[in-house]
């Protein structure tokens, strides 16, 4: 072991500490990540970005091809997986069918050594933390997918997990179970001691499960903080599509950021160099004609690329000198006489937009 | 309790029977199409088709191609098999003209259908004789030495004629044989003891013979007592008869016995 | 896997068994259809029918009858037996581990499916024989020959009818889901613990089945058995060998023997149908 991981090692003896490197024929994994015991940590990236490949790696399915994988001081990478203190949630569970949950909880105990008494007792003990005490007897074919759900988190940390590891544990869920476990598995993570890092492609299962973000596309670390830093600050389309705001990347001169391609935007902060600008759909205001009285200095011809409605409100994607976003009410929608290929004029406050440093 | 040396013997016979078969070819060159029996009115043509019994393959095939040459524009065709399988093909409408079994039991098959034309006639016949590992190993000189412990023998089941024989043999000798396996048929027998699986078997000479070093042949006594004989017939449905008639006797003639005598086989 | 259908409730399971099915068949469909199960049951029927019914009883009370049948049911089960505990782990390397030519490892698998049985039977010999590759030094060591032996009957049967249950179980695991394994393997699980506490249980009906084509096939194992054990009744001769047999100069006897060897498979199927193959 050279110096530098001596150094290493002993800063970090608690929690985790990973640089997964995986290379596939197309594709590179190459993501850091660290966490500190009992911090939930989301992966949070589109399809295909490498998230469940992190954690396949984590877990010991994946090989690394280089880099590290520490947990609290030891050295995983060359660890079986059955030998790693790690629990993995899978995304659809992958309860064995043939076993109660009962069983399915227990089966973690007794392959680390309980008797078959004590692997009961033990899952007993987790199945009624997870209010399923009744349920236990049951097969998984005959549980609701909430129900299953709460199974595949009792079995994944009635081996005593130092990690726990969840793949998009709520995507096969229905929307109104999904709202009632997403609360209860919030619950669970907040009460577990160890680090917990989940994947996601959700970011409301990230903001609200996660102390943490990270967010990665195309096997790479694109930007990584707290929820609510990330929502206000996104610096990659995919982050600010996820948060629901116009994102655009420009160089700042005082209180005007000009696009590298395309128009300026006016906003209040002043900058200077590269940086982005971002304002939410509902900032914006559309005209069919070019508004005269306006103090707008954000003003832009565009025109309706698509409509969708988006709750209540009517969402229109628009292209033209500025590709954007806008939220507007169905009233206001028909009023204007919306449709794909109509011309629109765009305008936008300076004190509803958003700039910072890219 | 003699052991043929067949392979001194078998070299004398080979040589004997290509002599004879020189003999054979110059006189139907000379003479022509007037030597066999069957053509006495007109010259056989077409095709014979011939159901034999498998022991007689080599020896028939060589009589085909004789009686090719004999007549020219005659074709003989083949089907060797087991004598019961050929006799219940036979009875089930098979178009054959002559049928030589490998035992007067099959050829009863046939007779008692009312399907041969005439009476058969034996034209050879065959006897048993214990087949050894090359060298003989085990220095068997008798059937009796057959029952010795230890000694891996293998018989013909007795639903087959060269069971049915062995087992005449046998009670003949009043012997008490239990061999390691009762095969299907004769040649299934020579095999185990060609692949050295047992160490001796009991089958016919022409076995013996046709296995050529692969196998040493012990002749026995008690053989005599089971002598099999090989009925010919013309069919009734025959549908060449004239040219079936011709095959038939040069099967029986003398240049016919001596390619079947070369192969192991009796005179009648 | 009895409880797929015990733990669901009956109103489900009646709905499945008629799910996807119609009561109409096109033309084209049904003719060939028909045309197909008369075939295969014709001689079946041919074989009731001229079935020596009167002379059956006697027929069938001889000693060699019930032997030939025990010896026969014995065999095949310890075939079955045989292929099971070296055929799964072999379906289980096919389908889950990658090694060098595994296509072609494959392919030799199922070549005893289209070598004829007596060429089996002798390539056995040239193998296990007392003069064999390897039965020449089982003979000079251990003083064990298999050829003429009971051991040889299953050996033979084993060899052919292997093949049904390890492309059987094959196709089963393809089908499964690996992840199975791999989350045992997350909660502590060896891939050995993993694949007896979790994958055998989820490919038990395919197993089932295979095992089931595996008995079947050996049931009716002639060739490769006579040409590897021969044939002695009540050592080595199983009921295919002894309708053969039969056959030679008593075809009533060999049709009694088979609607025996037909009955007692038929029951034995139906049987097991009933406990293992619906659930798959």
């Amino acid at each position: 072991m050279t110096d530098l991981d001596g150094i290493t090692t002993s800063v970090l003896t608690e929690g985790l500490d990973a640089h997964l490197v995986v290379d596939r024929a197309t594709f590179r994994l190459d993501l850091a990540l660290t966490a500190a015991p009992g911090e939930v940590v989301a992966l949070l990236g589109p399809n295909g970005a490498g998230k469940t490949t992190a954690l396949r790696a984590l877990a010991g399915l994946t090989p690394l091809t280089s880099g590290h994988l520490r947990l609290d001081g030891t050295r995983l990478d060359a660890m079986p997986p059955e030998s790693r203190p790690v629990g993995v949630v899978f995304q659809d569970y992958l309860l064995f069918p043939h076993l109660t949950a009962l069983d399915n909880v227990a089966f973690g105990p007794r392959c680390r050594g309980a008797n078959k008494a004590e692997a009961r007792v033990q899952a007993a003990v987790w199945l009624d933390r997870m209010g399923l005490a009744d349920h236990a007897g049951a097969k998984p074919r005959r549980l609701s997918g909430g129900q299953a759900q709460r199974v595949a988190v009792a079995r994944a940390l009635a081996t005593g997990p130092r990690l726990l590891l969840l793949d998009e544990p709520l995507a096969a869920l229905d929307a109104r179970t999904r709202l009632e476990v997403r609360a209860q598995l919030r619950r669970h993570l907040s009460e577990f001691e160890a680090v917990a890092v989940l994947v996601t492609h959700d970011p409301l299962d990230a903001m609200v499960l996660a102390d943490r973000l990270v967010v990665v596309e195309h096997g790479h670390v694109v930007q990584e903080g707290t929820p609510s830093h990330i929502a206000r600050h996104p610096r990659t389309d995919y982050i600010a599509r996820l948060v629901g705001l116009n994102l655009y990347r420009g160089r700042a001169e005082g209180h005007t950021v000009r696009l590298d391609a395309g128009p300026a935007i006016t906003t209040t902060e002043e900058l200077s160099g590269p940086a982005f600008v971002a304002f939410p759909p509902g900032a914006v205001t559309l005209y069919r004609d070019r508004p005269t009285g306006s103090s707008a200095r954000n003003l832009w011809r565009c025109e309706v690329a698509g409509l969708e409605t988006h709750g209540d409100q009517i969402r229109a994607d628009l292209t033209g000198e500025l590709p954007l976003t806008a939220d507007l009410t169905t009233v206001a929608a028909a009023e204007l006489d919306l449709h794909p290929g109509a011309p629109v004029w765009a305008t936008v406050k300076a004190t509803q937009t958003h700039a910072y440093p890219a | 309790m003699t052991r043929s040396a067949h392979r001194t013997r078998r070299i004398l016979q080979v040589a004997g029977a290509s002599g004879a078969a020189l003999l054979a070819l110059s006189a139907c060159s000379s003479s022509g199409p007037g030597t066999g029996a069957g053509s006495s009115s007109a010259k056989p043509s077409g095709t014979v088709t011939v159901f034999a019994a498998a022991s007689l393959e080599e020896s028939f095939k060589t009589l085909g191609k004789q009686f090719e040459k004999e007549h020219p524009g005659t074709k003989v065709t083949f089907n060797f098999g087991g004598s019961d399988t050929l006799a219940a093909s036979i009875t089930g409408g098979a178009p054959a003209d002559v049928f030589a079994a490998a035992s007067t039991k099959t050829m009863a098959i046939v007779t008692d259908k009312q399907d041969a034309a005439g009476t058969p006639a034996t034209f050879v016949r065959n006897q048993l004789e214990i087949a050894t590992l090359p060298g003989n190993p085990d220095r068997i000189s008798s059937l009796k030495d057959l029952t010795k412990p230890g000694l891996k023998v293998v018989l013909c089941d007795e639903s087959v004629p060269c069971g049915t024989a062995a087992r005449k043999a046998l009670d003949a000798g009043g012997l008490k044989l239990t061999p390691v396996s009762y095969e299907q048929d004769v040649k299934s027998a020579l095999t185990k003891v060609e692949l050295k699986e047992a160490d001796a078997a009991v089958v016919y000479k022409t076995d013996v013979r046709a296995a050529g070093d692969k196998v040493d042949g012990v002749d026995f006594p008690e053989s005599a007592e089971a002598v099999n004989d090989y009925p010919i017939a013309l069919l009734k449905n025959a549908p060449n008869p004239k040219a079936a008639k011709a095959f038939m006797a040069l099967v029986r003639s003398a240049e016919g016995q001596k390619v079947l005598s070369r192969a192991g086989f009796l005179k009648p | 896997m009895t409880d797929t259908l015990e733990s669901r409730p009956r109103r489900d399971r009646h709905r499945d068994r008629h799910r996807g099915r119609t009561r109409t068949a096109p033309i084209p469909l049904l003719v060939p259809a028909l045309v197909g199960l008369a075939f295969l049951l014709l001689p079946l029927i041919a074989l009731l029918v001229r079935a020596p019914w009167r002379s059956l009883p006697e027929q069938l009370t001889s000693a060699e009858v019930w032997e030939a049948l025990r010896l026969s049911l014995l065999c095949a089960t310890a075939a079955t037996v045989l292929s099971l505990v070296v055929g799964v782990p072999l379906a289980w390397l096919l389908a889950r581990t990658w090694f060098p030519g595994r296509g072609f490892v494959r392919a030799l698998v199922t070549l005893p499916l289209v070598l004829p049985p007596v060429v089996g039977g002798v390539a056995l010999l040239l193998a296990f024989g007392r003069n064999g590759v390897i039965g020449q030094w089982l003979d000079s060591w251990f003083g064990i020959t298999l050829p003429f032996t009971t051991t040889g009957v299953v050996l033979a049967e084993t060899f052919v009818a292997m093949p049904f249950l390890v492309i059987s179980v094959e196709g089963t695991l393809r089908a499964a889901d690996p992840r199975y394994e791999e989350a045992a393997t997350t909660l502590g699980a060896s891939r050995f613990t993993a694949f007896r506490r979790v994958t055998l249980p989820l490919i038990a009906p395919g197993i089932a089945a295979g095992a089931v084509l595996a008995w079947a096939r050996a049931l009716g194992e002639f060739g490769a058995t006579i040409t590897f054990a021969g044939n002695f009744p009540g050592r080595t001769q199983t009921m295919p060998l002894a309708v053969y047999l039969a056959l030679q100069n008593d075809p009533a006897a060999a049709i009694a023997l088979s609607l025996v060897l037909l009955a007692v498979s038929i029951a034995v199927l139906a049987a097991l149908r009933d406990r293992w193959m619906t659930a798959s």
